[in-house]
């Protein structure tokens, strides 16, 4: 057997060759064209591969060439601010190579392979090192730090280090059994990067949405899950997270969704400004585009390159988000080629194997003692879409049995221009306990009991809504009827979030403290002027009180909303004295 | 050009034809069978290997015995393209319905498509003035959008499929589209009132028209969008030309993909779809869009009918998670007369924001859209509360909304088939309306737009 076959089979994606020694997941060249493939079956002399690109006019008879690797991504300087496919081929070389339109065959580097990075060592002749440790670094962009990490699976004693100016090829460090190593590694997409161990995560991941960090909040090495029906606001959602989380790096994948959409984060992307850094967004970006008529074998990999790519920078010490959107289309790539491949189905179709494989995918983040002792995390947001809405499907059911945050959009609140259109009452989050010591230490001593106090008012407004429907509002006892002017404060001015705005789209940790605090200070005051003979009207009418809530439009309201609070309270009380 | 016949048919089934021991056949292959009564079939070739070619016959497995013969002809499906191609009715596979002659092609072109790369394309902006108040104000249709009509049977969504492609125009602009028209299992019927309107308006000359009718093969279906698409993306990104393409009915199309699933006994999915049909749809979907450096511009506008008015049913599902927003029109609305009666509340334009404003509409747009939209629902919801505790028990602000959902739809939504309104018209009218409604209850319409706009301080 040798490394070269014959197609024997075509079937839409799935091509099967005979006469070729092949193993399990090695990367294969199909027909003449040379398109990229992936043996995915087994069956005595013949290899079932998915071919990664369209197979329309390729022939029984053509060759196929085992490169006897596995799928691998590319790692080293030049992945920030990179846009790929979903094998991690850059889309700007593609256009270059093909034109506007994507045709097959084409091969590209990840990243520019000539250009010349300044390695500075960290590492002496003689030092002993092992797999993961850091040997020097290499400024990639003016926020990151990209460092050089000796391949996992390496180690022992330097024999010579290099400094100064080389491209990603070249030999920076040898060891003395001979080990060369350069600045550009490889790893199969499939294989987790090792590390040394799991900590339980104890840092929240800020978002700067009110909604997420307060009520909902996602810990740094987390996993959540989005799930929502159509125009609810799910990839609005993805990329205020790439925008705005307080992640060092981030890893958008577009997986199976719509070119436009993409074309949007592209051409915002490069404008933005972090508001953690203050530079731009793009600098911290890593961004792949596997849109919905894109080949679906390519799309069952990206997940799998955006995740690699992500442990990758986790093993440098960063906290790393990793945005999927949306895992129903990674899904049904893989129920796709599982029916091609004549699987017996589960659930809906889906293959069998579905639940294990999304599993494995979300047990990929996680907070990490990197090999070199590091502390990094990867943090992991995949939006679901199930159909019609409805989250009793396969995928949905997966997902919500392995992550730990559910934050559920609403076709209901999106269609009342509630946006996020998250809905407060069937959402969670697991992390709450953890990650309470965190905020009690960096926000306020009593921030847990302020956001219990908080849903639990949204509790009790549910629960008297259905009375409302029933016989008006009037029809309450008066304080009832603050009940819920004040659980209509929370969802108006705190919950909704105006992802569009330029003041309100990011809202400061801090301030959403704050602004939870005003709003049980209005409470408060309402309560005991309205006990002291004041009527509701009135009291829900101050002046100060809209211009509290309008002001979260304003910059330097941080600064601004405790004396506003003040003002409010005063108004309140003298409301007393005019009746 | 052609190859060998062969005549190693082992089975036929539903549209497909398996074929034993042929020379090396390509995947996607076009194939001819030729009859023992000599009718000539096309057909594709959907799985090829060294023992078993399996083909599927476009116009349907009806006569072909195990004697037909079967020529590989060499080649993917390709359609001859040229500008000749506008004022022409082909029929579903390509081929000339109208009596003129074969198209002479200035290049053919591999009808199932290349994907736009993503970092290729240009973000839409260009807002479409359609003269349909509703779709103008609260789901702006922008060059280059894919805006499917989601509808049901019984209702008049071709008259407004109708209306928008007469009307549609960039605002201060008599730039006009070219309509490729895609029709896919639609009754004659239809199909005569499409062709003598587009006739009527003089719109023929500047049209291309792919008739798949009712009683044509199921399976000319699959490729009749594809056909459509191939002629868009020729004129739109060869010969600068805006194409506005309309499809009907969507339904159709998935049903012709599930029957060959079925036939080729594939694992179904929902409702016995194909587990493919999202990416089949993307595959169609996104061919609309821009690109740099081409003038063109492709603006899809399909029509489905969703099965007893079912929005969850997996073929407007699907349809929404790749199109950019969707019109709905609703039953209820057409019962009470209105025309033309779309229920702008699930309604949605995901593009709108880019395209809309002071540079490209008028400053108040958006400002008015979303108080026009909140009122509306607010009155509509408030129907429900009047039918159990009625009228009386609600407050002058609940009045006067519940009075204002009548008022939009009875003045706003309502205008005639061939009424063009301008965007100006339609914001003007707006204000009219909201005037009923007291200043202080419209809370999302700026102060600065209420000082310029309201007809109170107009005057």
């Amino acid at each position: 057997m040798s490394n070269e076959g014959v197609i024997y089979r075509i079937s839409g994606p799935v091509v099967t060759a005979t006469g070729m020694s092949a193993a399990m997941y090695d990367v294969v060249r199909v027909g003449h064209e040379g398109l990229m493939g992936e043996v995915i079956e087994l069956h005595g002399e013949k290899a079932v591969i998915q071919v990664y690109e369209d197979t329309s006019g390729i022939r029984p008879g053509e060759p196929v060439l085992n490169t006897q690797e596995t799928l691998s991504v590319s790692l080293g300087p030049g992945l920030l601010t990179q846009i790929y496919d979903g094998i991690q081929r850059p889309l700007p070389t593609l256009e270059k190579e093909m034109g506007v339109f994507i045709t097959r065959g084409v091969d590209a580097d990840a990243f520019d392979l000539e250009k010349i990075w300044t390695f500075e060592p960290q590492v002496a002749v003689g030092d002993e090192v092992v797999g993961g440790q850091v040997i020097g670094h290499v400024q990639e962009t003016e926020t990151i730090i990209h460092k050089i990490m000796v391949p996992p699976t390496a180690n022992g004693t330097v024999k010579s280090i290099e400094s100064g100016d080389f491209n990603v090829t070249q030999t920076i460090c040898v060891l003395e059994d001979g080990t060369e190593m350069q600045m550009m590694q490889k790893w199969p997409v499939r294989t987790p990067r090792p590390f040394q161990q799991k900590y339980a995560p104890d840092t929240p991941l800020i978002t700067g949405m009110r909604i997420l960090d307060f009520l909902f909040p996602l810990a740094k090495g987390g996993a959540a899950g989005i799930p929502g029906p159509f125009g609810s606001g799910k990839t609005v959602t993805q990329q205020s997270l790439a925008k705005y989380s307080d992640a060092q790096l981030v890893v958008y994948i577009g997986c199976g969704e719509r070119g436009n959409e993409m074309t949007e984060v592209l051409d915002e992307f490069p404008h933005l400004i972090d508001p953690n850094t203050g530079k731009p967004l793009m600098e911290r970006t890593v961004m792949i585009a596997n849109t919905s008529n894109m080949p679906v074998a390519a799309r069952e990999a990206s997940v799998y390159t955006g995740i690699t790519i992500a442990e990758y920078f986790r093993d440098m010490g960063y906290d790393v988000a990793l945005m999927a959107d949306s895992t129903s289309r990674w899904a049904e790539a893989m129920r796709e080629i599982s029916s091609r491949l004549e699987e017996m189905p589960g659930e809906e179709g889906y293959p069998a194997y579905l639940s294990s494989r999304i599993a494995e995918f979300y047990e990929r983040a996680g907070r990490v003692e990197t090999l070199s002792g590091d502390d990094g995390s990867v943090t992991v947001i995949g939006a679901v879409s199930p159909p019609g809405g409805d989250i009793s499907e396969p995928v949905s059911q997966g997902t919500l049995r392995i992550v730990k945050v559910f934050w559920g959009l609403d076709a209901g609140l999106a269609r009342q221009r509630h946006f996020p259109a998250i809905n407060w009452l069937n959402s969670y989050s697991l992390y709450p306990q953890s990650l309470d010591q965190w905020f009690r230490d960096n926000i306020s001593q009593d921030f847990p009991e302020v956001r219990t106090q908080i849903s639990g008012l949204l509790q009790i407004e549910s629960e008297l809504q259905e009375i409302v429907q029933l016989v008006g509002s009037d029809a309450l006892p008066t304080d009832q009827q603050l009940t819920l002017e004040v659980a209509r404060m929370i969802r108006e001015f705190f919950l909704q979030q105006n992802g569009f705005h330029d003041v309100d789209a990011y809202c400061d940790i801090h301030l959403q403290y704050k602004m939870a605090k005003a709003i049980l200070s209005f409470q408060d005051a309402a309560k005991s002027a309205m006990a002291s003979g004041a009527q509701l009207n009135d009291v829900v009418n101050v002046p100060s009180r809209s211009d509290l809530m309008r002001g979260r439009f304003e910059k330097g309201y941080v600064d601004a909303i405790e004396s506003m609070v003040d003002t409010m309270t005063a108004e309140i009380a003298a409301t007393v004295e005019d009746n | 050009m052609t190859g060998k016949e062969y005549r190693t048919i082992t089975d036929v089934k539903g549209p497909l034809v398996f074929l034993n021991k042929t020379e090396p056949v390509a995947f996607g292959e076009i194939v001819t069978l030729r009859l023992s009564n000599g009718t000539i079939k096309n057909g594709q070739v959907l799985d090829t290997s060294d023992d078993l070619v399996i083909v599927q016959v476009f116009e349907g497995t009806s006569k072909i015995d195990r004697e037909a013969g079967v020529t590989f002809m060499g080649d993917v499906f390709k359609l001859p393209v040229s500008t000749d191609l506008v004022g022409r009715i082909l029929d579903g596979a390509g081929r000339p319905r109208d009596g003129g002659p074969e198209i002479v092609a200035e290049q053919k072109e591999d009808i199932i498509g290349a994907a736009i790369n993503p970092y290729s394309r240009q973000s839409p902006n260009d807002f479409i003035q359609t003269g349909v108040s509703a779709i103008d104000l609260c789901t702006s249709l922008v060059r280059g959008q894919k805006l499917p009509i989601f509808s049901a049977s019984g209702l008049p969504h071709n008259d407004i499929a109708l209306q928008i492609a007469r009307q549609a125009k960039l605002k201060d602009s008599d730039e006009e589209f070219v309509v490729v028209f895609c029709a896919m299992g639609i009754t004659a019927e239809e199909y005569n009132f499409f062709r003598s309107d587009l006739e009527r308006t003089g719109a023929l000359e500047n049209a291309v028209l792919f008739v798949n009718l009712a009683d044509d093969p199921a399976v000319e279906r699959i490729i009749t969008p594809r056909l459509a698409l191939t002629a868009a993306e020729y004129l739109a990104f060869e010969k600068d030309y805006h194409v506005l393409v309309i499809y009907t009915d969507m339904t159709n199309y998935c049903d012709a993909l599930r029957q060959i699933g079925a036939a080729r006994e594939e694992v179904p999915g929902r409702r016995g779809y194909p587990g493919y049909m999202y990416t089949d749809l993307a595959m169609l979907y996104e061919r609309a869009g821009l690109v740099k450096g081409k003038k063109g511009s492709i603006t899809q506008f399909p029509i489905l009918t969703m099965p007893g008015d079912d929005i969850t049913h997996p073929i407007p599902d699907l349809s929404g998670y790749i199109t950019e927003g969707q019109i709905v029109i609703s039953r209820e609305l057409h019962q009470q007369g209105i025309y033309p009666p779309i229920n702008v509340l699930p309604s949605l334009s995901r593009l709108m924001g880019s395209c809309i404003g002071e540079k490209t509409t008028r400053e108040d747009h958006k400002s008015v859209s979303d108080q026009m939209y909140a009122a509306y629902a607010q009155g509509r919801e408030l129907r429900g509360l009047v039918a159990i505790v009625g009228e009386d028990a609600l407050n002058e602000r609940d009045k006067q909304l519940l009075d204002f959902s009548g008022v939009f739809e009875d003045k706003f939504l309502r205008q005639t088939r061939d009424e063009d309104r301008s965007i100006e018209e339609t914001l003007d009218l707006c204000w009219t309306l909201m005037s009923s409604i007291d200043t202080k209850y419209l809370v999302r319409l700026d102060q600065k737009w209420i000082d310029k706009y309201h007809p109170d301080n107009k005057a």
